[in-house]
């Protein structure tokens, strides 16, 4: 929306820079990221304006405008809406001169803004999103996903509760494709290692009574009871779920995609014993708890979810290899993340594939009893680390083009 | 023992979840039928309405430490509150013209309301505690009841049959179906119809403000709760008859049972089998199941 | 129903001398605009919002009839197109096409369950409809669900227009934008124009004068729905998507305060209102959900005190003016 003029100072430490370096050259001088969020609805509080806070800290981390570098964060609310999320995606790109852009969560709004910023041969940096196409069939020397996908969930909560006795299993779906992808995968991980599904059922989107699928379930007598869902779905199904007695009865319930700040709006008493697959949690070591006691202060008290750290992550490794490139050309950038490894105080050390997938550990955790959390936010204990060589989707079983 | 594949025992679980829908769905649209059936205003602020109810009862326990009785007394009081201002300021004036402008102005105001409720609150939704009284549910053999919900059946059945015998079978009621009738006659008996009017618009305001209290513990309190139920309570008024408040009540809980069947037959119908009857019921019977011609 | 003397504006359409002055102006500042600085793709937006508004207010400020579910139309054509341009790979011209067939043939449908009936049972009806065709387009493999049907081809219009090119793309839009408002004008301007116009005013009289007046709504309605197909269409070629936004009841809503905003019954209101709302939307985009709280009191105001819109407060005064 506003223009930027050059800095005469930028300008001059930029010209020294092209020294003996061709035409590479950051464009306008200036570095300028967008975070696509979701800033008012079900998402608001796993990514949200945590997501450009993690984005800004990332920029000071970097210290990359001590070295002459200008960089901008802007942000914007997609709304869960792909029509106005690519709606924002093009006016960034086109007329603001944006050349990244960052989060995003909800994957209809990815998949468009991973097409779009193909086109302009911008770079996208997918934090937020779910779909395990980003690095399959929609593949693109131009996005990065990062944090996690369906496929890591399906395999890391899937397979190691099935590998610890939950061989039968019930699932809840969100009837859209978000949900049927999460079940799928999740299927058939289920009957690789040796379980049975005994049933599922599909509830619209956004349902707010889960009684009559949650008493189905219950009847199936079925040990695990999937939730292939996210968000306000989730909330509500555990939330209906401790009325009906259900982890009472002996049931368990596997949250497929659960989130920090969902736990925080259950409450521990409802969402304990739930078995979670994160890629990232705040209490785990000694840097994610400094990352986390600088970052809740400034997030009204919420503390750093997976998405918030994918966001942190991103921005430094994608600053440093536009320092490195001198450029920010959008394809020429990202070889250069895949090339370089990664390395940050949140994720360790990792690396960036072919297909555009930055590969790490995984953990598989159990919400505590509210006896065992010692305070606000201590939610989560280790069950089990799933290394990274084995949490995401092998690369020749992705049908990206990019890999040969 | 089956029918149609489904156990008997699992079906009369789904029955009985219907039912509680229905409670909510008779509450909610006795409100509207009240408002249309005696103002002929379309009110479609009541989902945000309703939203504001449980908004309130979340905000009173929250804030100031208020429990579930007192919010059940107060909040319907407080939010009928604002729904006389907004008839006082607003409605009355659109009166004299095409009653699609009430509709339309009641549009706007929920999208207002909605909206600033989304900026302030996101969507995730606040968790609102089951009060004591209320953990635990009866072992009723085929399913667990949980009490709260075996109250909540309870509760909208009284509302529901009080509101409908206060209109039907006393002089209180006889006046204001009378003003609705013929306010000019009604008034010149010496009786306040402006003040009735918006009297009658507070109090279905406060129905759907009450359905919110109660609906405070079993869903998320969320901004959006009210949008997403509006349309379908819409659709159960016009299936009953837009002023019929019996038609409403028997509607209502009818639905609630006809979706939960349809949950357990063909779940992905649930969200579209109420509209389905909709449409047909108004080509067959316009008027709707108990209406009057209008 | 009689509809009382103060009812939705009484439609107002003006001279042909006025109209060829408005047409003009219009056409060519929306030809400038684009070399002046104002974002081609926002103008696209518009443009096909425009139309929609146009098609909407043939049914309400012409036909009388409240609908409340019009984006049913505007949505379904949208997914057509888009499915036949991607999926079958169709150029452009057969997409929109096939696009605008669909959504007339719907509207035949929709039309004859809902022309029977009046005023609020009218717009409850088609609200209804356009929930389920909300509710199937959610569930159907075909629409893509929440994530729509994305990356639609833009194609090359007649075999040889490359249409990825944002001015060349803009210019065709423009085309048919100006084509179909051309058309209305001369739909409202035609003996049928001035029967629908009489059945508006007073239904039991025209009837008694011989006109089968549910055949004139029913035809007024086909129209709107086919128009507002071709706007559907026309902006899933254009953003290269189509979502479930687009078939959302809030996208009724929408249309409605367009109309409204802009001046009900008038030629040129819906214009103006589509340009107002697409225009405050683009401002507010960074400021999170206030765009709902905005239209919300747009609504409210317009209801309250400016109940002739834009364009028809400036045909009051105008008229006010010469007398």
């Amino acid at each position: 929306m506003s223009k930027f003029k050059r800095n005469i100072l930028g300008l001059a430490v930029a010209a020294s820079f092209t020294v003996g370096v061709a035409q590479a050259q950051v464009s306008d001088n200036l570095i300028k990221m967008g975070v696509l969020t979701d800033m008012s609805s079900l998402y608001t509080d796993l990514s949200g304006a945590g997501s450009v806070l993690a984005a800004k800290m990332a920029v000071e981390d970097s210290g990359i405008e001590k070295r002459g570098y200008k960089v901008e964060v802007v942000s914007a609310d997609h709304q869960n809406k792909p029509d106005i999320g690519s709606g924002i995606a093009r006016q960034w790109y086109d007329v603001d001169k944006v050349d990244v852009i960052l989060d995003t969560p909800n994957s209809g709004v990815a998949l468009a803004v991973n097409q779009i910023t193909k086109d302009k041969n911008k770079v996208f940096l997918a934090s937020g999103p779910a779909s395990s196409d980003l690095t399959g069939k929609a593949c693109s020397p131009n996005t990065v996903h990062w944090t996690y996908d369906t496929w890591m969930l399906a395999n890391g909560t899937g397979g190691a509760i099935v590998k610890s006795g939950g061989d039968s299993w019930f699932f809840l779906t969100a009837d859209y494709a978000f949900g049927h992808a999460l079940e799928r995968d999740t299927e058939a991980v289920v009957l690789k290692n040796g379980g049975k599904v005994l049933g599922k059922v599909r509830a619209p989107l956004n349902t707010q009574d889960f009684s009559s699928f949650l008493l189905q379930a219950q009847a199936s007598k079925a040990k695990i009871i999937g939730l292939a869902n996210a968000g306000g779905d989730t909330t509500n199904s555990i939330k209906q779920a401790a009325e009906f007695g259900i982890v009472k009865g002996g049931q368990n319930l596997a949250g497929l995609l659960v989130f920090l700040t969902d736990v925080n709006a259950l409450g521990l008493p409802t969402a304990q014993g739930l078995i979670v697959t994160n890629t990232f949690y705040w209490d785990k070591d000694d840097q994610t708890r400094a990352f986390a006691k600088r970052f809740a202060p400034l997030n009204k008290g919420i503390h750093p979810t997976m998405i918030h750290a994918g966001v942190y992550a991103s921005v430094l490794h994608y600053l440093k290899s536009v320092e490195a490139l001198k450029s920010d050309d959008g394809v020429k950038v990202v070889a250069k993340m895949k090339e370089m490894p990664t390395d940050d105080p949140l994720f360790g050390k990792g690396t960036i594939r072919v297909d555009g997938r930055k590969v790490h550990p995984a953990y598989l955790m159990e919400v505590k009893k509210p006896a065992e959390s010692k305070g606000p936010w201590d939610y989560y204990k280790v069950r089990a680390t799933i290394p990274a060589d084995q949490a995401f989707r092998p690369l020749k079983d992705g049908d990206c083009p990019l890999v040969k | 023992m089956e029918i149609f594949g489904i156990p008997t025992q699992a079906l009369f679980g789904q029955l009985l979840i219907g039912l509680i829908n229905g409670a909510f769905y008779a509450m909610l649209s006795l409100g509207l039928a009240v408002i249309f059936g005696l103002l002929n205003i379309i009110n479609f602020t009541h989902g945000a309405q309703y939203m504001l109810g449980a908004f309130c009862a979340w905000f009173l326990l929250e804030k100031l430490g208020v429990g579930y009785w007192w919010s059940l007394l107060l909040v319907p009081f407080i939010i009928g509150a604002t729904g006389v201002v907004i008839e006082r300021t607003m409605l009355s004036r659109l009166y004299k013209l095409d009653h699609l402008y009430g509709l339309l102005l009641t549009f706007g105001l929920a999208l207002v309301v909605q909206g600033l409720f989304t900026n302030f609150y996101g969507s995730s939704g606040q968790p609102y505690r089951l009060p004591q009284e209320f953990t635990g549910s009866f072992n009723l053999g085929f399913m667990f009841l949980p009490k709260y919900r075996a109250w909540v059946i309870v509760a909208s059945l009284v509302v529901c049959l009080g509101t409908w015998f206060v209109i039907e079978r006393t002089k209180l009621g006889s006046y204001l179906r009378a003003a609705t009738e013929n306010p000019a006659l009604v008034q010149a008996f010496g009786i306040n119809v402006p003040l009735m009017i918006t009297l009658t618009y507070g109090f279905g305001v406060g129905l759907a403000a009450l359905a919110g209290v109660m609906a405070a513990p079993i869903y998320q309190v969320s901004p959006q709760m009210g949008a997403n139920l509006i349309i379908v309570v819409f659709a159960v008024v016009v299936i009953g008859g837009m002023g019929s408040i019996l038609g409403a009540i028997l509607t209502g809980f009818g639905l609630g049972v006809v979706e939960g069947l349809t949950k357990v037959f063909y779940p992905e119908a649930s969200n579209t089998v109420i509209f389905v009857v909709m449409v047909l019921v108004l080509l067959f019977k316009p008027q709707g199941l108990f209406g009057r011609e209008r | 129903m009689n509809a009382p003397a103060a009812t939705i504006a009484a439609p107002a359409v003006p001279s042909r001398n006025r109209m060829l002055m408005a047409t003009t102006l219009m056409v060519a500042a929306l030809a400038i605009a684009p070399f002046i600085g104002v974002y081609p793709v926002f103008l696209m937006k518009a443009l096909c919002f425009a139309l929609f508004a146009c098609a909407f207010n043939l049914l309400l400020g012409f036909g009388g009839l409240l609908s409340f579910g019009h984006a049913m139309f505007l949505g379904s054509a949208g997914y057509v197109c888009a499915h036949a341009a991607k999926i079958w790979g169709w150029p452009p011209e057969f997409a929109i096409l096939a696009g605008t067939v669909v959504a007339t043939l719907l509207g035949i449908v929709v039309g004859l369950l809902a022309i029977r009936r009046q005023g609020i049972y009218f717009a409850m009806i088609t609200l209804a409809i356009a929930q389920m065709i909300y509710f199937f387009c959610l569930q159907s493999p075909l629409t893509g669900g929440e994530d729509g049907i994305q990356s639609v081809p833009r194609g090359k219009l007649f075999g040889f227009i490359d249409l990825s090119n944002t001015l060349t793309m803009y210019f065709v839009v423009l085309a048919v934008f100006i084509g179909a408002f051309l058309l209305i004008y001369r739909i409202v301007n035609s003996p049928f124009g001035h029967v629908l116009k009489a059945i508006r005013e007073n239904e039991p009289r025209a009837i008694s004068l011989g006109y089968d007046a549910d055949k004139y709504k029913l035809i007024a309605f086909v129209l709107s729905a086919g128009l507002s197909g071709l706007a559907g269409s026309v902006k899933s070629i254009v953003f290269q998507l189509a979502s479930l936004t687009d078939v959302h009841w809030s996208m009724s809503g929408e249309v409605v305060l367009m109309v409204l905003l802009g001046g009900m019954g008038t030629i040129f209101g819906p214009v103006v209102g589509a340009f107002a709302i697409i225009g405050l939307e683009s401002y507010l985009a960074s400021f999170g959900r206030w765009v709902t709280v905005m239209t919300g009191l747009i609504f409210v105001i317009c209801v309250l005190a400016f109940r002739r819109g834009i364009v028809g407060e400036l045909d009051a005064w105008w008229a006010r003016r010469r007398s």
